[in-house]
């Protein structure tokens, strides 16, 4: 059972428990599951500067803020604890393409030290990969209304058109960022 | 003690998400890239189990365990849901992270995710302070 838990979870596993966690939270709270509110929360706890997007009850939203910070605590404990492979188990098709392409040599952990160590936040790989990528993500999802948790997952299976229309954008955006913009970039 | 459910919550959500490495930029690569079913496989059965779940409180009027019956607002059209929707996935592409995937990120080691999450919350800022001047 424990080696079970150790090795990484086929889809058919973490799918069906991350759409559990929908009806999980309407019946223990009354909530829908959303994280990228989460951002929106700590801006307006930290610095609302009187912007009124940012002047609200916070505190009343703190179940979110609990519910990520499980969220980093899960990550220690499935990644630390429970232990992982040295790489992780992409396909010989995308390792091929990543080495060709982003020149990448190091497939060691969840993401490729040659772009996101912190060290590389001395040339343009890490301002663009961590910073401007950070600052789209958290731009784009409040822009949205919602990231992969709200709209694709809670907004999805609770039949929203709107997150329909949000998840398009999504993949619209990370198939020109990927085929398009990345080729440009190396 | 009334937030314990969350962080218990929480805490099994972030263990799922890196047991099934959706938390990986690797993984994220693969799926722009269509080189495996993987994420694709966990996104999409995630909806269909939200989708029946969802159904079924709906049709038997299931209240949550303080009482209150379940409400899930409708979500409302405006032209962000599309801008916004495509700037998030241009950053989805580059951090190979959703704002869930970097907190898990953060508490498995990943020191980059905590500039990451900086920058998140910077870019969140200042949609706030523009949003009376973009487009919705």
């Amino acid at each position: 059972m424990l080696e079970l838990l150790q090795k990484p979870w086929p889809w058919y596993v973490a799918g069906p428990l991350i759409g559990l966690t929908v009806p999980a939270l309407l019946l223990l709270g009354n909530k829908a599951l959303g994280i990228s509110s989460s951002l929106r929360h700590v801006c307006a706890a930290c610095v609302p500067a009187g912007i009124p997007f940012l002047t609200y009850n916070w505190r009343a939203e703190m179940w979110n803020l609990v519910f990520v910070l499980g969220i980093a605590l899960g990550g220690f404990l499935g990644y630390q604890v429970l232990g992982h492979p040295a790489v992780v188990g992409i396909s010989p098709e995308t390792v091929h393409d990543l080495q060709t392409q982003l020149h990448l040599t190091d497939f060691t952990g969840l993401l490729p030290r040659e772009l996101f160590a912190l060290d590389n936040l001395a040339n343009w790989k890490g301002w663009v990969f961590m910073v401007l990528g950070g600052f789209l993500v958290g731009f784009g999802t409040r822009y949205a209304g919602g990231c992969t948790s709200g709209h694709a997952i809670s907004g999805l299976s609770n039949l929203q058109w709107v997150s329909l229309v949000a998840v398009i954008g999504f993949f619209a955006g990370g198939l020109v960022m990927t085929w398009v913009v990345y080729p440009l970039l190396f | 003690m009334k937030y314990l459910k969350y962080l218990v919550l929480g805490t099994l959500f972030g263990i799922i998400l890196t047991k099934s490495e959706v938390i990986s930029w690797f993984r994220i690569q693969e799926m722009f890239r269509f080189q495996a079913f993987h994420m694709y496989g966990v996104i999409g059965s995630a909806i269909v189990v939200g989708m029946v779940s969802i159904q079924l409180l709906k049709r038997n009027r299931l209240k949550s365990i303080s009482g209150e019956p379940i409400v899930l607002a409708d979500k409302q059209f405006n032209h962000g849901i599309w801008i916004g929707g495509f700037i998030f996935g241009l950053g989805w592409a580059i951090t190979g992270a959703c704002p869930g995937p970097l907190f898990a990120q953060l508490g498995s080691g990943v020191g980059g995710a905590a500039v990451m999450i900086l920058a998140a919350l910077a870019g969140t800022w200042t949609y706030s302070a523009l949003r009376e001047k973009l487009p919705h």
